[in-house]
């Protein structure tokens, strides 16, 4: 399984230089724009047919954001999305609620998501009926059946309601709705992460064993590096707004470029004491920046343990090619990989960055909530 | 199972040092008018010793949070009924009066919660919040508080310490609130901190932050640690012991390097058989456990693993055997609670039979 782009055949959805900015108001009678949030700024992202590409960052990266406004479920300020060769992105209402059919989201939170009045079948039924799909009741009623089976719930499910299932099996019900209208690419936004570990692997093997015998193309989204790396052919990692690495999951793993994914992965607690003691830990400084605000430069210079004196503060690193399929924007991504520069402790990072380190600047209070409001996953359990 | 044997078992954890905390046979039942009764804690026995810390592990609903309140005497005295005995320093603390509770919470334990939002007043800044507890235990002049409060602050790694005392919990970030909360918890050096998912609403680099300072803690001062969590990456890292806990009952107990390598109840060999890991390969193939932890049937009927066990017997149910399941002496330093354990090939430490047939 490569995950090597290849040049010959167009990619079902491609994204360029896509940006999603919200205006902060302020102002009682009138609403002055004082700035922007820029949530997405500037990504460019290709998925071929028949894969995954997970997007990895943290909260208030812009990760959910990104794709939210691939489906236009919020518009996008800038840029374009293409599917299957069409600009999704400045699509009339009408072509684009066809052209939703072909794509299709499953949320987070698989309670909020499901509408607590409706009971399975009209949940399931829904979309089909939206988009005249289905035919009469008797082919709505085997549809309903045969999706029930394909998610692995009992057919005495279609008379339930929402509340009367367990996390695990809401999030059935939000994949069988997703796929009820044989969409080509499938976005799941963390899908997994409000459930219980034992649940999390059924899910997660669910939206494999869909992907093989549907053909679908997922673009899944998560704040878990070991879920995505799990699913995903091809890696892209998120920091403020931008995409900094995209990588095959396996090289990505294996050797990761970015300081930001470096210390991203060294964070993520391994399941096993043996190799907890060992492993390299980089502690990074600080929160994440108020996106309100970024920093100059690169974006992570902030925080970043490698950082140089030169080019970091001042100049913003583009995404470049290091490798087959390795996208990196770092300047200095070659010599930190052949151990040309060392790292520095978090303390140090902290002292020659001073005050810039903190999240919520004294300006920057109503930003973040707003951003965590959008975007940020409340709680996992 | 005599408790000579699993006295023995902890002794065996903490050489020398008395527990600071020692929890037996703790259960917590929920009543409710017209409601048959819930058994949230179906009697649950360890000790912790300064310097140690214990992993209680288990999925949403399994009484591991429960336990903490109950340690705590936080549980609402309505409609609850605490039995079994929870010795800190070989004092009696259920039933003991809210007024010596007080005393001891705060001062000598100390509690991180998981939502550090809903757990910090929103109406008081952060100053206020750390100094009240300062001024009550440590009974310090308002000047000394206030220094001693941006010292801890600047402890627990918030940057510009002294501003964010004038601040409100929304002004920080999760990461922040949540170290302000262990500051809280630090103010006056407790013999014993629980922490109770203190990093599942973070993100990782945060939380690979509030681990490593939870770390240093215990180290450096030799503080008891009962972690309380689902994720067994987390448990892995920081814990000496861990027990699984299912359904309000400890199934096993073990010292973390067995535990990993070798798990013998078929639920921890379930719970890591289902973790996607970082160091696996695209497609290693996952082994859920079967349905969820809805799906538990009462102790007193058998185990309430059985309905979703791979390995699960007839005698696994009291019906058949005649005996509801005893946590046994399992080997030194372990505990389990199975009739039917994963089984281990002598030599190959590597094998498993987590993904073996039934």
């Amino acid at each position: 399984m490569t995950a090597v782009p290849t040049s010959g055949e167009e990619p079902l959805l491609r994204v360029e230089g896509l940006k999603v900015h919200f205006p902060i108001k302020r102002g009682i009678v009138f609403d002055k724009t004082v700035g922007q949030v820029r949530a997405v700024d500037g990504v460019d992202l290709a998925i071929e047919r028949g894969k995954t590409y997970g997007l990895v960052g943290e909260s208030g990266c812009g990760k959910s954001t990104l794709g939210r406004a691939i489906l236009r479920l919020v518009e996008p300020t800038e840029g374009r999305v293409l599917f299957e060769g069409t600009d999704v992105a400045s699509l009339a209402p009408e072509p684009l609620r066809t052209m939703r059919q072909r794509m299709q989201m499953v949320f987070q939170d698989p309670l909020g998501s499901l509408d607590p009045r409706q009971n399975v079948e009209s949940l399931l039924t829904e979309p089909l009926r939206a988009h005249g799909l289905g035919g009469g009741s008797k082919d709505l009623t085997a549809k309903v059946s045969s999706l029930l089976d394909s998610v692995g719930l009992p057919a005495a499910s279609r008379r339930r309601y929402p509340h009367e299932f367990s996390g695990g099996q809401r999030q059935r019900i939000g994949i069988a709705r997703a796929i009820a209208l044989e969409p080509a690419l499938l976005i799941a936004d963390e899908p997994v992460s409000a459930l219980d570990v034992s649940v999390q692997a059924q899910v997660l093997n669910l939206l494999e064993e869909l992907q093989q015998r549907l053909g679908l193309t997922f673009l899944v989204i998560a704040h878990d590096l070991a879920v995505v790396r799990h699913i995903s052919d091809v890696v892209g990692v998120m920091y403020l707004g931008s995409l900094v690495e995209q990588a095959p999951a396996d090289a990505l793993y294996e050797q990761p470029l970015h300081p930001y994914t470096r210390s991203l992965m060294s964070a993520v607690p391994v399941p096993d004491p043996v190799i907890e003691e060992r492993r390299e830990r980089i502690l990074l400084a600080g929160d994440l920046p108020s996106p309100a605000n970024p920093p100059s430069g690169c974006r992570f210079h902030t925080r970043c343990p490698w950082r140089q004196e030169t080019r970091c503060d001042d100049e913003v690193p583009v995404l470049r090619e290091l490798g087959p399929g390795r996208l990196v924007s770092c300047h200095w991504a070659e010599e930190i990989r052949d151990g040309v520069l060392f790292p520095k402790s978090a303390e140090e990072v902290a002292a020659t960055q001073g005050v810039t380190i903190d999240a919520t600047g004294v300006r920057a209070i109503e930003s973040d909530a707003l951003v965590q409001g959008v975007d940020s996953p409340l709680e996992w359990r | 199972m005599s408790r000579a044997v699993s006295s023995a078992v902890r002794g065996a954890a903490a050489p020398g040092q008395p527990p600071v905390l020692e929890v037996d046979d703790l259960a917590v039942t929920f009543t409710r008018r017209g409601e048959a009764s819930t058994r949230a804690v179906d009697g649950v026995s360890f000790a912790v010793a300064p310097g140690e810390t214990i992993g209680l592990v288990g999925e949403s609903g399994c009484g591991k949070s429960v336990t903490s309140l109950a340690i705590m005497g936080l549980l609402p005295k309505r409609g609850v009924e605490v039995s079994g005995s929870v010795r800190f320093d070989g004092e009696e603390l259920l039933g003991a009066s809210d007024k010596s509770l007080r005393k001891l919470r705060g001062a000598d334990m100390g509690m991180v919660f998981q939502d550090p939002l809903s757990s910090l007043n929103p109406t008081v800044t952060i100053g206020t919040q750390v100094t009240e507890v300062l001024y009550e235990h440590r009974h310090m002049a308002k000047k000394d508080a206030v220094a001693e409060a941006a010292d801890l602050l600047d402890r627990v790694g918030i940057p510009d310490p002294v501003r964010r005392l004038g601040e409100y919990p929304h002004q920080l970030s999760g990461g922040m609130r949540q170290r302000a909360l262990i500051a809280m918890a630090l103010a006056c050096s407790p013999r014993l901190l629980i922490a109770d998912e203190p990093t599942t609403a973070l993100d990782v680099t945060i939380q690979a932050q509030i681990l490593e300072l939870l770390r240093e803690l215990v180290q450096g001062s030799g503080t008891a640690l009962i972690m309380i969590t689902h994720d067994l990456g987390v448990v892995a890292g920081l814990c000496d012991r861990v027990h699984v806990m299912y359904a309000g009952k400890i199934i096993e107990t073990a010292d973390r390097h067995d535990l990993f390598a070798r798990p013998r109840q078929p639920y921890t060999g379930g719970l890591l058989g289902s973790v996607p890991r970082l160091d696996a390969g695209r497609g290693t193939p996952l082994t859920p456990i079967r349905g969820s932890a809805r799906d538990a049937i009462p102790w007193a009927e058998g185990c309430a693993f059985a309905p979703r066990c791979d390995h699960a017997q007839d005698d696994c149910l009291t019906e058949v055997s005649g005996s509801t399941i005893p946590l046994e002496y399992d080997g030194p330093g372990r505990e389990l609670r199975c009739r039917h354990p994963l089984q281990y090939p002598p030599a190959a430490t590597g094998a498993t039979a987590v993904g073996a047939p039934r």
